[in-house]
This record gives structure tokens, sequence and C-alpha cells, in this order.
């Protein structure tokens, strides 16, 4: 598959000055984003479950037309960006790529006790790796991400290229949100001492605001300008809970759930889950999902004078 | 008592908690969720020592956020008065189980806030009433590369005693007079037997790290100074504060006041590089308004300005946090070896 996305990329290269995709980082395990701007680079491009960054979030922020690799789930983030005239179409040239999930990249490390990674490898369903003292297999169920273990969308929803045959998802729509499910039955105090132990992790380093395609105010965000002073800089849980509480409703029917902000995290918040819930009751309220149809409008962003979900408080 | 002893593996627990009545407020290694923080022992659970921890120990000593003193306006006969408070002293302070690399990471720390002036006396008062128990590194992790910066799996620099663990138990060295002050009393055994056996360990770690360049090779300025090199390289961080929060070296912060009504605080808090805010002047104008101009800075930062002011010290211990926990993979090892390689 990587002649057919270096083949298609080299087109591309013809007519735009970058193409964004995926070369091997600093391990066997890990991946990372390449902006390749000559032909001779295109021999570094690889494309394995190690591939598990969202290139579609570097879009806004391009000053040229350029083409992109997407997986699904990516590509939910650009149909967004069409919405919310935050890209131009003509300006990208979306290389589609049909994918069965990413793996767990800390959760890697972590099951091979942070110790040097020299091999992996992706067969029969399985990540065999190999480490300085043992091989290690995994079922490849196992070493995903959690979004790709209830992904609907494995093929992506808008493209200029496809580089192999569409994959359709065998997840149950109706059961992708069981575990929100199972949260909102808990009791109030159980889900507020679970959030606060969750959330004390934090140390505002804004990994999760910055890996997230549809946080586009970056350097004018909310959590950070001394006017308006929204949070302080006291590092407490008041101050963090917050911050996360102004992110996940800006993202409010926003949300491509690809998972970026909780796999950026360092401190293993389940940030994603946050998310998902708010997501639910956007799917609630407004029979919305994000990134799904280029032609729509995000519920936050326009109006109706009665919603039919929502019901006006009486008077 | 300097010397080299074995405090056998039951005994820790004993160690830790005598080292509690002796008024050392003790952190170490906790497992919390799937990461790794240095918290306060709580008198009966071992540290977690299988992983490096997730965060360097640095918050002990240079909190996220601390209070430099609190204010408080009062209205009398017409006249305004400001109070001033001071915060309460900190108390003997134990860090047990940081690597040496982290250890390293608090002799940055004392150059700049101890042995520059004007010296800083909130770091400086913890820093003087703390002592530093370090382990030897078992192992390197993927992305370590501290044989790279001239350190090594067992270097000793800002440690006041330095154990490695074997299976009898640690191997502990006593460096320092805060160490022997620290031990006085600890049921410790002779440990000079075990000396082959500890080095051996530590000859095995020091293969498994990568060596992606020489501490002693330079930066090439001219390449240094190349927009080019800096698009090339940096095209794909997505300007977090990841690197520089995880970092033992990172000391910047900023320093606001933060007040409701007539009361409130002078707070200082970690402060990143990496941010736009970061260099952004009243005026508006931003010397680092690119994410080039920022990673360009901080690799700077450790690798050429620091050095040239702290007599050659290059401020990065080599733990590879930044690199293994950044969301996007840029490996400051490779780009420093680019750096060095060009000609």
């Amino acid at each position: 598959m990587i002649e057919r996305i270096r083949e298609i990329a080299g087109k591309i290269l013809r007519d735009a000055n970058i193409f964004i995709g995926y070369e091997r980082g600093f391990d066997a395990i890990h991946a990372t984003p390449l902006f390749v701007r000559k032909e001779e680079d295109l021999k570094r491009l690889i494309w394995d479950p190690t591939c598990v960054h969202n290139l579609a979030s570097y879009l806004p922020y391009m000053k040229e037309r350029c083409g992109v690799l997407v997986k699904g789930c990516d590509s939910r983030a650009i149909v967004q960006y069409l919405q919310e005239g935050l890209i131009k179409r003509e300006d990208v040239v979306i290389v589609g790529v049909p994918c069965r999930g990413v793996v767990d990249v800390k959760a890697v490390m972590r099951k091979t006790g942070y110790r040097p990674i020299l091999n992996a490898s992706f067969r029969n369903g399985r990540l065999v790796l190999r480490t300085d003292e043992a091989e290690k297999e995994l079922v490849m169920e196992e070493a995903l991400q959690g979004k790709c273990r209830r992904c609907l969308y494995p093929t992506p929803l808008l493209y200029d290229h496809l580089v192999s045959e569409s994959i359709l998802s065998d997840k149950d729509p109706d059961s992708v949100y069981a575990d929100i499910l199972e949260l909102e039955g808990r009791t109030c105090e159980d889900r507020l001492s679970f959030w606060k132990r969750e959330l004390s992790r934090c140390i505002r380093c804004y990994a999760c605001r910055n890996a997230c395609p549809m946080c586009i105010c970056r350097d004018s965000c909310i959590a950070e300008t001394r006017e308006p002073k929204w949070v302080t800089q006291r590092s407490n849980l008041q101050e963090k809970f917050m911050f996360h509480m102004i992110h996940a409703l800006h993202l409010a029917g926003r949300c491509v759930e690809c998972g970026e902000c909780e796999r950026a995290c360092p401190m293993e918040i389940p940030l994603l889950t946050i998310r998902r819930k708010v997501n639910l009751e956007m799917k609630r309220l407004f029979d919305y999902e994000a990134g799904i149809r280029p032609d729509e409008r995000p519920p936050m962003y326009t109006f109706k004078v009665e919603e039919e979900s929502i019901r006006d408080p009486e008077i | 008592m300097r010397g080299r002893f074995l405090l056998r593996k039951e005994r820790l627990g004993e160690a830790l908690r005598s080292f509690q009545a002796k008024g050392y407020a003790v952190f170490l290694p906790y497992l919390e969720g799937e990461t790794v923080l240095f918290l306060p022992y709580d008198g009966r659970r071992e540290p977690f020592l299988e992983w490096p921890s997730t965060l360097p120990p640095k918050s002990i000593l240079f909190p996220q956020s601390e209070t430099l003193f609190y204010f408080h306006r009062t209205k009398k006969d017409g006249k305004v008065r400001v109070e001033l408070e001071e915060v309460a002293p900190s108390q003997q302070i134990l860090i047990f189980g940081s690597r040496p690399c982290d250890a390293k990471g608090f002799s940055t720390f004392d150059k700049v806030f101890v042995g520059d002036h004007p010296k800083d006396p909130y770091y400086m008062e913890r820093r003087l009433k703390t002592t530093i128990f370090s382990l030897t590194c078992p192992f390197p992790t993927p992305s370590c590369f501290c044989l790279s910066v001239g350190l090594e799996p067992d270097g000793k620099e800002g440690s006041d005693i330095i154990a490695t663990q074997i299976d009898e138990g640690l191997y502990v060295e006593i460096l320092t007079e805060k160490g022997e002050r620290l031990m006085e009393g600890i049921n410790l055994e002779d440990g000079a037997s075990f000396e082959g056996e500890v080095q051996m360990r530590i000859e095995r770690t020091k293969r498994l790290i990568r060596r992606p360049f020489d501490p002693k090779d330079r930066i090439q300025v001219g390449i240094f100074e190349q927009e080019e090199f800096w698009k090339e390289a940096v095209s794909k961080c997505i300007s977090c504060g990841l690197c520089t929060y995880l970092c033992p070296t990172c000391y910047c912060f900023n320093i606001t006041d933060e007040a409701a009504l007539d009361r409130g605080e002078r707070i200082r808090s970690w402060d990143s590089c990496m941010f736009y805010h970061y260099t952004l002047e009243a005026s508006g104008h931003n010397p680092r308004p690119t994410k080039f101009d920022r990673f360009k800075n901080r690799v700077g930062h450790k690798f050429l300005f620091f050095p040239e002011r702290y007599e050659g010290s290059i401020s990065c211990t080599g733990c590879g946090r930044c690199v293994r926990f950044c969301p996007v993979s840029v490996d400051i090892a490779e780009i420093v070896r680019r750096l060095k390689e060009a000609r």
C-alpha cells in the first residue's frame, strides 16, 4: 500500500508544494509526521498501525496548497473544517487511507516496561515487539487505541484519492457510547471523585489543546489570556477543571472524536471520555454528529427559534 | 561514614519510615493511574521503581505554581494600606528514587537560582534543605540519550546518595554530608563485595542507550541560524508545552497576581518557551512569533547559550521524556545530531 501512497503523493507534489504523511520516528513503535517538499523524500513515507497522528490538524495553518494523508477518523476533521469555513476545499488534496486501527503507543511502552523497542512487526493480527530482554506478542485488538475499537468510519468520508479498497465498520452504532452510558449511570459523588482524581494530574501543558484539530484559537486561548481572565495561573484542581470544561464545551458539536487530546496527554487523563459525553448530549439534543457531511451546519453555529428537543423554561 | 553499603530489600520500608521520623518530607515515585509521579510517602507503600517517572521530581523544589507572598488591602480613615505576608519556610525534604538524569536536572537549577545573581530565595531555601537519594539507571527507555550529553547511568552530579538496585536490595554509596546525615542510624551492611556486580549492571545499561551524537562535538552555528533547517525539522511541532513541562532542567516561569476583592497572592508558575505568550511583549510585538523561532530557541538555550554562560554545562540530561511523550514524536536528539554533523 505504501507504494501506492508514494505514487499518489508524487503526483500531488507536481502542483502542490507539500504532502503531509508519516515517516518512522525515533524507534520501531513511533511514527512521526513528515512534510514532504522534495520528490527524493517520498521514499521516507510509511504507512502502518503506528501512524497515529491526525495530520488534518495542520491544515488550517498551512499557507499553501498541500496534500494530506488521512484515516477515516482524521477525515472527519476535514469535513468539520469545511463546515466551519476554516479551510478551502480547493486548497487541499485529500489522500484517504482505509484503516483497521492504530496502536495505543503509550500503552505499548507501558506493556514493554519502557524498555528500548528494537523491532516491531505486525503480522496475522498480532503486534510482535522485541525489546533488549524479550519478545512480546500482543493481539492487535489489545494494542489498538480505544477509538479504533469502536470505530464507525474506518474509510475516509471525503477524499480525492483512496489508496485501497473501502473498509466497512463491523461495530454496532448503538453500542459505541456504552461506556459513557455506564458512566452516566454512576452516582454524582462517584463521578465527581473520579474526575477529581483524573484531572488533578493535569499539568496544563496544553498538549491536548494543541493536538486537537478543532482547537483553532491556539495563541488566543482563554485559558492563558489575562484579559479576559477566566482561569488563573494557579495549579490547583479548580483551575484544571475549569480549563478542561472550557475545552470540552468549546468542542460541543465540533469534536470529531479523533482522540488526539487523549493520545497527546502525558498524564493519561481520559479526555476523550469528556468530549464523547458532550457529543452524546449533542446527539440527543440535535441529532447531530460532527464531521460527517460537509454541507451541514454545526448546531452551535446556528439556532432555531424553537428547538424540538429543548424545552423553553416556563415563565 | 562515606563508602559503599548494602541496604537489604526487606529493610527499605523501615529506612523510609525512619527518614520520615527524622523530620524529612519524603517524596518517592508512586504509580498513579497509568503514570508514575513523585508523591509524599504514605508510611507503608513501597516506591514504584519499574518504570521511570512520568514527571521528573522538579516540581518538589520548583512547584508548578507557588505563592511568593500574600497581599491584603485595608482602608482605614480614608487611607489605603497594603499588607504583605510571607510564606512559611519549607521543612527538610528527601527525594528518594530519582534517576541520575533527574538529579542532574537540579544542578542546572542550582546554577541559575543559587549560583548566579540574583539568587532565588524560594528555590534556594528548599534546595538547601533537600537531600537527593538517587537510584542508578537499571535500563534506558526507548528515547534516552544521556551518554550524548555527557551523563552516565550512574552519574553522581546533583545526588547526595546514589544506590543501585541489586537482588539483595540497594547497593548504597553515600556522597555528601547531607547523605551522611540522612543515613545516620540506618541499618546498613558492608557492600564492598557487590561492587563488581553493580559495575556489570551499569555497563549493561550503557550498552542499551542510543548515542545520537557525541558531547564533544560542537553545534554548527551556520546551520543553526538557517531558517530552512528549522522549517524542515519542526514543521510537525504543535507548539504545546509538554516537552518543557516534562523536562528536568526547564526552569522558565511566569509571575502573576491572582486576586479577588482586596486579597490576593503573587504567584510564580511554570511557563514554556514553546508558547506564543511567553515572549509576547506589552507593545504587542513578539520577537519569537513562530513555532520555528521558539523551537530554535529551546535547542539553542539547552545546547548553546546555557553552556556559554555556565562553563560548558549542557542544560539537557538526555532523560528522553520530551521525545517519548511528544504528541508528534519530535526528537531533539536527532535535531542536535544534525546540527552537530552539518558542515
